[in-house]
């Protein structure tokens, strides 16, 4: 589902030229749990964030479904955005003025969807994540694993192919991380490809396949499968 | 994204900043307001001025002796006369169709005095039909009486402020008043009127013209008030008197005619002007009102700098981003706008109450006006955040908390 090849990202840093990636080749099939781990500064967000379309790479070809995505327009790959990719955030990134729900609704509500359908599947939505009752709070009004499962109920409610995930956890309570990993597993078992980006062992461990990152290159690779 | 929801979304930004919100709408209606205002106080004194001209007669006409190439300035006081208007050249203007009536005037100062009371005054001589051109009004008795002009009789009308300083409270009807060496008869005192462009009506007393042609021992006219038959007949009414007169004056063109129309024209020019000037100055508030709401969007990008990221990771492409913001400073302006009408609606109401003649009067484009220039500034300068927000890179966006 996800073919990179050949991936090269290049940040000027002054006079000096960095190497966010060093060209990269990962195939990712449709349905897997892959976590990414590594030093900071190993290409790991970079990574994320270039599969998420919101950094383009220098060089190189990203096949997402077997659509070019180097070749999109912005708007194209906004588009793509909305309705392939997911985000969860280490710092949630909810809007703190607008409610649950509301924070929810925001893809539906960018993608034109009509209020009645967005209301039903924003309800189905937060209850399968159990956070009904909190539908009328505000982000200041909810604790944080509340909040994280706020933002992947906003993530996963375009029903998106693959959800990519930041260090999740990074902000969050042992307890409360624990929570939102059962979450995101649980969406990983309903079928959902999972990439998540991790400092924690112990969490990158629970995935089905490892990456470990290492100044821009994949130097590891457990548990693809064959 | 549907516009109802771009709209909830921006009020949903007004709500979530209060402040903010507050102080732009403020800037916003203060601009709109002031343009109104100070337009509705331009077009007021235009307005009064019209209204002056109008009680000071209809139709106006003055005829000059002397040539001058004036217009609407201030009629030669001392103008070197070939020949002077005399009281025949004023009846005979009255041949016209198009004069309704003719008023020579003979202009004079001399002692008024009654039993031991004398003030000076000045003396107008002139006929029955000044009464309807200068548009007066009788407190007492009457007026002079139409008749035979050349006639000089003893007769005496007096101003509101003479009668007052001679008679006191008393009716000064039927008695008599030393005009300098002559007796008249008192028959009517005027209301009070006021000043009328610079003539103080109330300090004069008003004698039959051949009486003050008499007193002054001159011949000559002051003036001639003549009144047209309508408006449309003014200009008509212009050249048969400069027809009349020269014919009678041996072929000379030695009066000067000058309409109330030219006058007013010219106030009316110079009020217009006035009126465009403080819309202009008002104008300016406005763009200032602009350039704030482009402080305030400019420093609304910058705290929700994560926020435009996470839209633009959730799918809106950066016009739609470009959209919302710009949805957000046009919707400002507008309720800015609206706001300002309000007050300026409450600005004339209270400015009606305090003066109460003083007309004030919302010309009708001022608040389309008013409303255009907000809407507009509100853009032109909610383009430039908005554009940044667009622009905003989504990684160093969300990067940040």
């Amino acid at each position: 589902m996800i073919h990179l090849e050949n991936i090269q990202r290049v940040f000027q840093v002054g006079d000096e030229r960095v190497y966010g990636l060093r060209r990269v080749n990962l195939n990712i099939r449709s349905g897997e749990y892959v976590s990414i781990m590594g030093p900071s500064g190993s290409g790991k967000s970079t990574l994320l964030n270039i599969m998420g379309l919101l950094d383009r790479p220098d060089e190189g070809v990203y096949r997402l479904e077997e659509v070019d995505t180097t070749e999109l327009t912005d708007l194209q790959q906004a588009e793509v955005r909305r309705h392939k990719i997911g985000f969860i955030f280490q710092f949630f990134h909810l809007i703190p003025r607008l409610t649950a729900a509301e924070n929810v609704e925001l893809p539906l509500v960018l993608g034109g969807v009509v209020p009645s359908e967005r209301k039903t599947r924003v309800l189905a939505t937060l209850d399968r994540l159990g956070l009904a009752d909190r539908a009328r709070h505000r982000p200041d009004q909810l604790s944080g694993g509340q909040r994280q499962r706020v933002a992947i109920a906003r993530a996963t409610i375009m029903r998106p192919a693959v959800i990519l995930a930041d260090e999740p956890t990074g902000n969050l309570d042992r307890t409360s991380g624990n929570e939102v990993i059962q979450t995101i597993e649980d969406l990983n078992r309903s079928g959902m490809t999972i990439i998540m980006v991790t400092h924690d062992p112990e969490l990158g461990r629970r995935a089905a396949r490892r990456l470990r990152m290492l100044d821009g290159r994949v130097v590891d690779d457990e548990g693809t499968p064959s | 994204m549907k516009i109802i929801d771009v709209t909830r979304f921006c009020f949903r930004a007004f709500s979530g900043y209060p402040l903010r919100t507050g102080l732009m709408l403020l800037a916003m209606s203060i601009g709109v307001a002031s343009v109104i205002l100070l337009t509705a106080l331009g077009e007021g004194a235009r307005f009064y001025v019209s209204q002056k001209f109008i009680s000071l007669g209809s139709h106006l006409l003055v005829v000059l002796p002397g040539r001058s190439e004036t217009v609407g300035g201030p009629p030669p006081m001392m103008g070197e006369t070939p020949r002077d208007l005399t009281l025949s050249d004023a009846l005979a203007l009255l041949r016209s169709s198009s004069v309704r009536r003719v008023a020579p005037i003979v202009v004079g100062s001399a002692p008024v005095s009654h039993r031991a009371l004398e003030r000076e005054t000045t003396i107008l001589g002139s006929s029955a039909d000044l009464y309807e051109i200068r548009n007066l009004t009788m407190a007492q008795g009457r007026f002079i009486p139409a008749g035979e002009v050349t006639r000089a009789e003893a007769l005496c009308v007096l101003g509101h402020k003479v009668k007052k300083e001679l008679f006191g409270n008393d009716s000064p009807l039927g008695r008599f008043v030393r005009i300098g060496e002559r007796r008249f008869r008192v028959i009517g005192v005027l209301s009070r009127k006021g000043q009328s462009l610079g003539v103080d009506i109330s300090d004069v007393a008003v004698i039959p013209v051949a009486s003050a042609q008499n007193l002054f021992n001159q011949d000559s006219l002051f003036r001639i008030l003549v009144q047209a038959r309508s408006r449309e007949a003014i200009a008509q009414a212009k050249q048969a008197v400069l027809d009349i007169i020269r014919e009678r004056h041996d072929g000379e063109d030695d009066v000067t005619v000058i309409t109330q129309d030219a006058v007013l024209a010219t106030f009316d020019r110079i009020l217009t002007a006035l009126t465009l000037a403080l819309g202009g100055i008002a104008a300016i508030s406005l763009a200032v009102a602009g350039i704030l709401i482009m402080n305030v969007m400019l420093i609304a990008v910058s705290q929700r700098t994560a926020e435009v990221g996470l839209l633009k990771a959730i799918g809106a492409p950066g016009t739609q981003v470009l959209l919302l913001f710009l949805s957000e400073s046009a919707m400002l302006s507008l309720a800015g706008a609206a706001c300002g009408l309000l007050v300026a609606a409450l600005g004339v109401l209270s400015a009606r109450h305090i003066l109460p003649e003083f007309p004030i009067v919302v010309p009708f484009w001022s608040p389309l006006a008013a409303v255009g220039v907000a809407l507009v500034s509100g853009l032109i300068f909610g383009v430039l955040p908005a554009r940044r927000a667009a622009r905003l890179d989504p990684v160093t966006a969300l990067s940040r908390r």
